[in-house]
Formats: C-alpha cells, sequence, structure tokens
C-alpha cells in the first residue's frame, strides 16, 4: 500500500558558505525556512527535487525534508534534526539563529 | 620535535596546489559534487549540517607553540573564534567556507600541520599517549615509532583504498594505557622483553562504532627492526579479506572476529615472511634519524620550594595541582593537563586567545611543547615544579584553570547533532548540563575519578563504550533518547560497557545519571574506591535498583 505523501521542503547545503538554505515557490534560495516553499503534492515535489539538483553551483545534497505548516501557514521542521539545522546549534549562538 | 624535510614540505605545497585547483574547479562547475566530495575528503574537508568542516591531524597529539599559534589564527581568521580538539587528536573547525580552505591549508603547511588522511579508507592520524617521553611510568617515548608509522603509511600507495579507515595508536607505558590501545585496528605498546630489548605488543582488531570490540594481541614480543614490515603484512592481510561488500563488516575488527585471531596470525606470518626481506634496514635507520628528534629538552635544576609554599598556602592552587598534574620521569617536574572543561562549556572547545595563551605558556616554562589528548584536553608535559604557581595564574586569567581532570566533569563528548550531519541526537548539551549539575552539588572531588563518555550516535566518537558511564544519543521515532551503559574501562583492561536497560528522554538523562552516582556514593566500601571498582564489584543490579526506581517500586 503506498503510504500518503507528507508535506515537504526542499533543502540542500550552499556550496559556497555550506550553509543550510532552502527552495522557494519561484525557485530561488532562502536561509530561511519559513520562506520556503511547502509541497504537499508528491510529483510536484519530485519534479523541484531533480531541477534543484542540478543547480549544482548553488547546492550540495539536495534532498526532500518532512515539514509541516506552522500557525502562520510556513513551513516549520517535523523531526528534531531539521529543527537544529533551522536555528543552529545550542552550544553557541551561531548559525542561523545568529544571523536571523 | 619532528621536524619536516624539504621533500615533506615540497610535498605539502603540491597537495595544496593540487586542491586550491580542485576547488576552483567544482566552484566554475567543471567538476561535479560526485566527482569533487572524494577530493575534498582526502583533505579533511567534511560538509556537517550547518558549515564545512576542516579536521586538521595533530600527529600523534603533539604540537609546538608556533604550531599551537597557527591553529589560532585559523580559528580567529576563518572560523568563528575556536576549534574543536577531539578524541582523534585532531582539531576541528566548524565553519570554514570552501573559498578559504585552500588559503586554510597554506597556513597550516606553513608549520608542517595538514589534513591529509583525516578521512577516507586509508591509515589515520597516527594517535600516541598524550604523556609521551614526559611520564614516569613509560618505557620508551611512543612519538619515534608513531612518526616512523606516520611516515610509512602518508601516501603509502597499498593503503589509499582499504576496506575502511585504519587507526593505529601507540602507548610507552603497558600499565597505565592512555591511548585507548585495545580500542584501536591496531594497538602497539612499548615492551621491554627478557633480554631487555624494545619491542612492541601488537593488539589487533579492537574498535568502538556499532560492533565494539576490545583488541586480541596478535604478537607478544615483535623486534624494533620487524616492525613496519609486520604492520605492512598486518594490513595487507586484512586488504585483501575485509568485507567490502558491507561498509559495517569491513573493519579489521569483524575480519579477525570472522577468520579468528589464529588464522589471521598465520597468514600475517606467512605475510610477514614473504615482505621482510624487502624491507632491508632503510626503517631501522630512520627510526634511529626520528629518535633524534624526540630527544629530552635540557631540564633546568632549580629549587621546588616556591611551589611547596604556594601548595601548603593556598586552597584552589592545591586542588587543582591534585586533579591535574601528573608525575614527570625528572622528579622536579611535572606534566600539567589543561582542562578544556570548564563546567558548562563545550567539551574540548579552545577559543583563539586560549590557544595562544596556551603557546605562550609552552615557550616560556614548556620547553616549547603541547600534546593534545584524547580525552580532549591540553597538556604542557614538561614543566619544572617552581614555575606551576605562575602557570596556574595565568591559566586562571583565560579560564583555563578547572580543577577537574579525570573527575565526573572532564567529560568526553562528540559533537553529536549539534554539529555532525550522521547523528540521532545531541551531546555536547547533555555533557554541559552533567558538568554543571555536579558542580552545583559540590560532589565532584568527593566523587573522584569517573569517566564520562557521550556519543551522539551509534559512531562512538565519542568512546561511549569505554567510559566508566557511557551515553549513547539515539533517535526514537523523532525524539532524542539516550541509552546509559556501564562498566566501560579504556585502558589496559579495556572492556565494553553494559548495557542498563532501557533509553531515558532528554530530560531525563542528567537525572539518571545523577541517580547512578548517588548509588556509586551508596554502594562503595570506602572513599578510596573508585566508581569502576565498586561497579567491577556488585555488578550491575545494584546500579539498575538506583537508575529504574520505579521498576523496583513495580516488582516489590
Ligand atoms: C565530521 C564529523 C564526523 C563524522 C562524519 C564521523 C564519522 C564516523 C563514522 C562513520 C564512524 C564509524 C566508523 C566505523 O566503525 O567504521 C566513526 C567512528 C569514530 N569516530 Fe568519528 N565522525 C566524526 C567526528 C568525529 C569526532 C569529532 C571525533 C572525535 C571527537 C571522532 C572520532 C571517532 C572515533 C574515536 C570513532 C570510533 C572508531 C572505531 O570504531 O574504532 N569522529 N566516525
Ligand atoms: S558519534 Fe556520531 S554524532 Fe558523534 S561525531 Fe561520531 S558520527 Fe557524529
Amino acid at each position: 500500500m503506498a503510504r500518503a505523501f507528507t508535506p515537504k521542503v526542499i533543502t540542500a547545503n550552499h556550496l559556497l558558505e555550506g550553509d543550510v538554505i532552502y527552495m522557494t515557490d519561484t525557485g530561488e534560495w532562502t536561509r530561511q525556512m519559513a520562506e520556503a516553499v511547502l509541497l504537499t503534492d508528491e510529483a510536484d515535489a519530485d519534479v523541484r527535487l531533480i531541477e534543484a539538483q542540478q543547480q549544482a553551483a548553488t547546492t550540495v545534497g539536495v534532498y526532500l525534508a518532512d515539514a509541516k505548516a506552522d500557525e502562520n501557514g510556513n513551513p516549520s521542521p517535523t523531526h528534531f534534526r531539521e529543527e537544529f539545522r533551522r536555528v543552529g546549534p545550542s552550544n553557541y549562538f551561531h548559525g542561523k539563529q545568529a544571523e536571523a | 620535535m619532528y621536524q619536516y624535510n624539504d621533500f615533506d614540505s615540497a610535498f605539502l605545497a603540491e597537495r595544496n596546489v593540487q586542491f586550491r585547483a580542485q576547488v576552483e574547479r567544482r566552484i566554475d562547475g567543471s567538476l561535479t559534487e560526485d566527482e569533487f566530495k572524494p577530493l575534498r575528503l582526502m583533505n579533511g574537508l567534511y560538509l556537517q549540517l550547518h558549515a564545512y568542516m576542516l579536521r586538521v591531524a595533530i600527529p600523534y597529539g603533539t604540537l609546538s607553540a608556533n604550531q599551537m599559534d597557527k591553529l589560532a589564527l585559523l580559528a580567529e581568521k576563518w572560523d568563528k573564534g575556536y576549534g574543536h580538539f577531539t578524541t582523534r587528536q585532531n582539531i576541528q573547525y566548524n565553519w570554514p567556507k570552501l573559498n578559504d580552505v585552500p588559503d586554510m591549508l597554506d597556513a597550516l603547511a606553513e608549520v608542517n600541520l595538514h589534513a591529509i588522511q583525516t578521512s577516507g579508507n586509508t591509515i589515520r592520524n597516527v594517535t600516541a599517549d598524550h604523556f609521551a617521553g614526559a611520564a614516569a611510568d613509560e618505557v620508551a617515548d611512543p612519538r619515534p615509532v608513531a612518526e616512523l608509522i606516520r611516515q610509512w603509511s602518508t601516501d603509502h600507495p597499498e593503503f589509499q583504498a582499504l576496506p575502511r579507515k585504519f587507526k593505529i595508536a601507540v602507548s610507552g607505558a603497558l600499565e597505565n594505557d592512555r591511548a585507548v590501545i585495545k580500542a584501536h585496528d591496531i594497538g602497539l605498546y612499548i615492551v621491554k622483553n627478557d633480554a631487555g630489548e624494545l619491542g612492541y605488543q601488537i593488539v589487533v582488531g579492537g574498535g568502538l562504532g556499532r560492533t565494539p570490540m576490545i583488541g586480541k594481541t596478535l604478537k607478544e614480543f615483535v623486534k624494533q627492526e620487524d616492525l613496519l614490515s609486520y604492520l605492512e603484512a598486518t594490513v595487507s592481510v586484512w586488504n585483501l579479506l575485509g568485507r567490502r561488500d558491507n561498509k559495517y563488516k569491513a573493519r579489521i575488527k569483524i575480519t579477525v572476529h570472522e577468520h579468528g585471531i589464529e588464522e589471521i596470525r598465520q597468514r600475517v606470518e606467512d605475510r610477514f615472511q614473504l615482505i621482510r626481506p624487502t624491507f632491508g634496514g632503510f626503517d631501522v635507520a630512520l627510526l634511529k634519524d626520528i629518535e633524534a628528534f624526540f630527544a629530552n629538552p635540557e631540564f633546568k635544576s632549580a629549587s621546588t620550594d616556591g611551589y611547596t609554599a604556594t601548595y601548603d598556602a593556598d586552597p584552589l592552587f592545591r586542588s587543582w595541582a591534585d586533579a591535574n598534574l601528573a608525575a614527570h620521569k625528572n622528579a622536579d617536574y611535572s606534566i600539567v593537563t589543561i582542562s578544556l572543561k570548564k563546567h558548562g562549556d563545550t567539551p574540548g572547545d579552545a577559543s583563539a586567545d586560549q590557544m595562544r595563551a596556551m603557546a605562550e605558556l609552552a615557550r616560556q616554562y614548556g620547553h616549547d611543547e603541547l600534546r593534545i589528548s584524547h580525552e580532549q584536553n591540553v597538556i604542557l608535559p614538561h614543566v619544572h615544579k617552581s614555575d606551576l604557581p605562575v602557570i596556574y595564574a595565568a591559566l586562571r586569567e583565560q579560564e583555563l584553570h578547572t580543577a577537574n581532570i579525570g573527575l565526573i566533569s572532564d567529560i568526553i563528548a562528540c559533537p553529536g547533532m549539534d554539529y555532525c550531519a550522521l547523528a540521532t541526537a545531541r551531546s555536547i548539551p547533555v555533557a554541559q548540563e552533567i558538568a554543571t549539575r555536579f558542580d552545583d552539588l559540590k560532589l565532584e572531588h568527593d566523587i573522584g575519578h569517573l569517566q564520562i563518555k557521550i556519543s551522539g550516535c551509534i559512531n562512538a566518537c565519542g568512546h561511549h563504550h569505554v567510559g566508566h558511564i557511557g551515553i549513547l544519543g539515539l533517535d526514537r521515532a523523532g525524539v532524542e533518547n539516550y541509552q546509559i551503559t556501564l562498566g566501560g574501562d579504556a585502558t589496559n583492561t579495556a572492556a565494553v560497557g553494559q548495557r542498563v536497560g532501557p533509553g531515558f528522554a532528554y530530560d531525563e538523562i542528567v537525572p539518571a545519571i545523577e541517580r547512578t552516582v548517588q548509588g556509586y556514593l551508596e554502594l562503595r566500601q570506602d572513599q578510596n574506591e573508585t566508581f569502576i571498582q565498586t561497579f567491577n564489584r556488585v555488578g550491575m543490579a545494584p546500579f539498575k535498583a538506583y537508575i529504574y526506581p520505579e521498576a523496583q517500586a513495580n516488582a516489590a
């Protein structure tokens, strides 16, 4: 039985900076997960994943990460690993939390 | 300290030119990531959760003051002002940018440091006892032979595509193993035979990770002149037999387990007989040359009265001296361990300023030598006792004076989910909380010698299997969960810890550790019985009762 598709964002690391990036609705890249496009259709997600993987000059390690809509309708993580990628490490005020 | 010759320096320079070109070609699109990844890994460059990570080798943990200054420069100029010292006697930078890495490698090369073979299926950075050359209890300094092994293994054509990574460690002190010899692919103890000749006891097939194993003795005594051919025979036997079909079964520990130590010994012996003649003596000559670089510094003679007076008068100094000093082979000298485990800080991190301060102390009072321990601390191996009070004062200024070596807050912790792409849970905040908690309780010195080691996944980079108390972070249905093991031992009586029972949620792990320690305090015979001694005497059951009090209540 096929599993129901759960919403996803497209994420990667930036080639030059190495930091976490997300794909927006217009196919650009953003540093903020809240600005990412939340993909609810599996076929759409697959097509966009391939597009993202082809942008080798910008991205490293593109993948689909589980996400859900927060109270504002923006994507937010469902797993703690994605929460750390979204925010940064917990021992220093470094990474996204410092850049925001 | 070992000095590179022109050949070594030219080799490094050429490698860096190559890598700079590879980075450029990745950026301009002529290399794909699939093509580039193995090249960057060959130069110690990983991609982690939030950034790239550069892993720099510190061969057998030995650094000069200038080298330490350079590590500080990298931290300041191309990272966020600090570096992370690891259980592999490496330093890792957590935030470099791809474009900057070639410059970082060039800066390292200026002081003969590099990131070669800090990744990949090669023979990795050779590690050694961090008290090497200074300890009162060693048979011989392990660093010359570690350097010999480094030279033999670096760029060794036969060993660039091994079944898996390969780790070698050397100790000159059989009774007080400070290098976790029995948890390495090959571990060497320098020993003396009945005739008084120096040689090596060779241990093989130890390792941590998902299938932890304690190494077995392959040969009790290998003569100095046979060492490299013996090592080469061992690695090539494994290179042939190692399981390339399954990454999780590829390490030599599995090969030894599957074939049995007798068969491996026979194959190594056969191979050794075959290749021994090709070694022809250059290795012995080389070892002699190398030994000259590791000659003792010129120890001074001076009064130690000032030290004794400060020790008697200043309880803070005394507490630090009791915890952080070790016996030097010269009775007027001490080995100073500088703790990178200030309560609440990240184990193993040092800021650029702290690195420079330690370098300066080494320059002024430490014969220009520093060591990095696998326990993620820094050592000044040769300090005259009369200099200890001023060193202590200087360390205070940098908040490097924590008096906790070997105590409950001297925790090994891997980077875990805060940085590591492979992690299944965090380890750093758990270490921070345990250290802070026991500091608040003021119990640390009463508890005495106790090693806690924490890993953020089964790869066991934090050595949790050989911690007296081991903590393994896992992902249970999308939340962090922590398993406790007890009874691990990282010394020459090495043992893998036993799992206590079900794991604990993030909020529950520190209280569970507190109950474990409470159990020890109540179970120990007296103040002199250490945690591990108590555990070995009473076994798991009484500790279990402390760790899972409800289960006990329900059963009653
Ligand atoms: C980039 C971050 C890291 C990655 C990707 C990584 C990866 C791994 C992997 C895959 C293993 C299991 C190897 C095997 O059993 O075949 C391992 C083991 C190990 N790593 Fe790491 N590690 C990282 C960071 C570290 C750090 C920071 C340390 C030191 C603090 C470290 C020290 C070790 C040790 C001691 C082992 C156990 C070796 C053994 O099984 O004998 N690693 N690591
Ligand atoms: S034990 Fe796991 S989480 Fe920790 S550094 Fe190693 S690979 Fe990363």
